[in-house]
């Protein structure tokens, strides 16, 4: 009987420490996860308030831009058959300024690889000498401000003739958003062994052969997350393309879209639907390559 | 043999002939004409789209007494206040909350992925539509903001663009909206490059938490977390959207930046020299960051 009594007198005392540690322990996981579920809601409030607010303009009913509600309330969709079908003069352009968008950001996309990938190979693994000032000169190019640049740019434009013509928007974004696909291509080129050039160089293969057969093959994860940064980088450019494109048949979608705010009575509605289209590609763009992406954007992040 | 029909014909053709071997590098045949020929694109790009421009703004900037005119000017004046405002909590905030978020991002579990994914929409989302949004959304009468303090706290909000401070502040908050994903990821990135055990090996050194903040992954952190600083800098000199869009430059003409007043003395007031001016005032502060931020880049091997 005592051994009973001396068991269950001892139990309490030896488990009250590591009971009270293990609720301690309990009570603080709840508020780190109370704690997280706090700053998620913040978050997501936000992110969230300004697309939202895109979206409930886009649905309000016509003349019923700005009344004092948080969600219209004779909702409508109205708007996006509008800019579908062309209904405003300001969007009776709008798919072939579609057209611009999707053609000046194809031809960068394919123009930044092309250019980038050259470079690389060429200071990378053909090993040019002094192949270095290659990179620092695009290294610099990187940290310009593009927006300093805007105003001699867009005179040498007017210069060569080139206002209006999709080309001198491709040539500024193309010049902005190599520099950035050449350090990627360097960086992930060293992954690639160079004695597979070199056994390919024995063998008697060209470097065009070499650049075609085993460099291009071996760089596709990294084409694929550059193309993408190139692909956006265009979707997203703003004052090159309202500087030199100023005729409703070149211009481009975010042009179009900034005509609206020239005036003081113009159609919100139309305006946020239009955005929402246009916004719609590099969401998708971004959601279907985004792990190639953010890889590829922080190759290396730090050197621990 | 090469080297022995050198000598025959005696001292300039040696020399010559070293001098284009140092050239050609490790490069044979016609290896050395192909790397040059792969170089021809983005040397082609550079000199006509960076070289030109830079060289051809610094000609134009180059009369000193249109800085007499560019200083005398209480907007400008004012811009540079704005500027300095813009950059300094335009940068740290941006940078301390993506620190502290990539932190965040790091914990496990799918609805922390999950909210990654829509936490990185502003990224996505055009910049153009989103600055619209925020712009309407800040109206001081029928903005949703507003509309939301007086439905949710009954309180009648400020007109956010009708004053300078408010309107600056509205921009830095639209900059930090736009661009705090892009910086959160590229910091989870590096916080993911930091190998387990490190942190194993702190915890059996008994820290965690702030400490092992403090202690590992700051430390860790702290080059690439610099690089970061320069470069975000550097980009919001150079941001035009945020403001042109939000704030218009306005009230009065009193929430410009740098690069904004810049093309609005070039283009609204058809004085191209005056808004170069403008901008190449901002270069006995870029030249400096962008000297540290090249040697730092090549020193950490960090890639954006």
């Amino acid at each position: 009987v005592s051994t009973i009594t001396a068991d269950t007198a001892l139990a309490p005392a030896a488990a009250r420490p590591a009971e009270r540690m293990k609720r301690a322990a309990r009570r603080r996981r709840y508020l780190t996860n109370v704690g997280a579920g706090v700053l998620s809601a913040v978050l997501l409030v936000w992110t969230l308030t300004p697309i939202y607010n895109i979206v409930m303009v886009s649905f309000e009913a016509e003349g019923d831009v700005f009344s004092d509600h948080l969600w219209p309330a004779n909702a409508s969709a109205n708007s996006f058959w509008i800019v579908v079908n062309q209904g405003y003069w300001y969007l009776e352009y709008f798919w072939h300024q579609f057209g611009n968008s999707v053609y000046i950001a194809s031809m960068v996309t394919l123009l930044v690889l092309t250019i980038g990938s050259m470079t690389s190979f060429s200071v990378m693994r053909m090993r040019i000498r002094n192949g270095w000032v290659i990179t620092n000169a695009a290294l610099l190019t990187y940290v310009i401000p593009a927006s300093f640049l805007a105003i001699p740019f867009y005179l040498i434009m007017q210069r060569y003739g080139l206002h209006n013509n999709p080309w001198s928007v491709i040539a500024a974004i193309v010049t902005f958003a190599t520099p950035y696909a050449i350090f990627i291509f360097q960086e992930y080129g060293r992954s690639i062994p160079l004695e597979l050039d070199e056994s390919a160089r024995i063998d008697g293969a060209s470097p065009i052969q070499i650049y075609f057969k085993i460099y291009l093959p071996l760089m596709v994860p990294a084409l694929v997350a550059v193309g993408t940064f190139a692909l956006l980088a265009a979707w997203n450019e703003y004052l090159y393309q309202f500087l030199l494109l100023s005729n409703k048949q070149s211009m481009t979608v975010p042009v179009a879209l900034a005509q609206f705010l020239n005036s003081d009575v113009a159609p919100w509605n139309y305006m946020m639907a239009t955005a929402i289209i246009y916004a719609l590609p590099p969401i998708a763009t971004y959601y279907a390559f985004r792990n190639r992406m953010s890889s590829g954007l922080t190759m290396g992040g730090v050197k621990g | 043999m090469t080297t022995a029909s050198a000598i025959e014909f005696g001292g300039p053709a040696v020399r010559r002939q070293s001098l284009w071997r140092y050239w050609r590098g490790g490069l044979r045949g016609s290896e050395f004409t192909w790397a040059l020929a792969f170089l021809v694109p983005y040397i082609g790009v550079f000199v006509a789209f960076v070289a030109y421009p830079v060289f051809y703004g610094l000609w134009m900037g180059s009369k000193p007494s249109l800085y007499t005119e560019v200083f005398s000017d209480p907007i400008y004046q004012q811009t540079v206040v704005n500027t300095i405002v813009f950059v300094a909590f335009g940068v740290n905030l941006k940078l301390f909350f993506a620190l502290m978020l990539s932190g965040f991002f790091m914990r496990p579990g799918w609805w922390v992925k999950g909210l990654l994914m829509i936490f990185v929409l502003p990224w996505a989302v055009p910049a153009l539509p989103a600055f619209i949004s925020i712009h309407w959304m800040l109206n001081g009468e029928w903005g949703l903001l507003n509309n939301a303090l007086y439905h949710l706290l009954g309180l009648d909000g400020p007109s956010w663009l009708n004053s300078r401070w408010l309107a600056l502040g509205s921009a830095i908050y639209s900059h930090v909206w736009k661009w705090l994903p892009f910086w959160t990821v590229i910091l989870l990135a590096g916080r993911m490059s930091i190998p387990q055990e490190i942190y194993d090996a702190a915890k059996v050194d008994g820290a965690t938490g702030l400490r092992r903040f403090a202690h590992v992954s700051f430390p860790l952190l702290a080059n690439l977390y610099l690089v970061l600083t320069l470069l975000a800098t550097i980009f919001l000199l150079g941001d035009f959207n945020s403001v042109y869009f939000v704030t218009g430059g306005g009230p009065a003409n009193s929430t410009h930046l740098l690069a904004t007043l810049g093309i609005r003395n070039a283009f609204d007031l058809a004085n191209p020299r005056l808004g170069v001016a403008v901008v190449m005032s901002a270069l006995p502060l870029l030249i400096p960051l962008v000297i540290i931020l090249m040697r730092r880049i090549k020193n950490a091997e960090v890639q954006l």
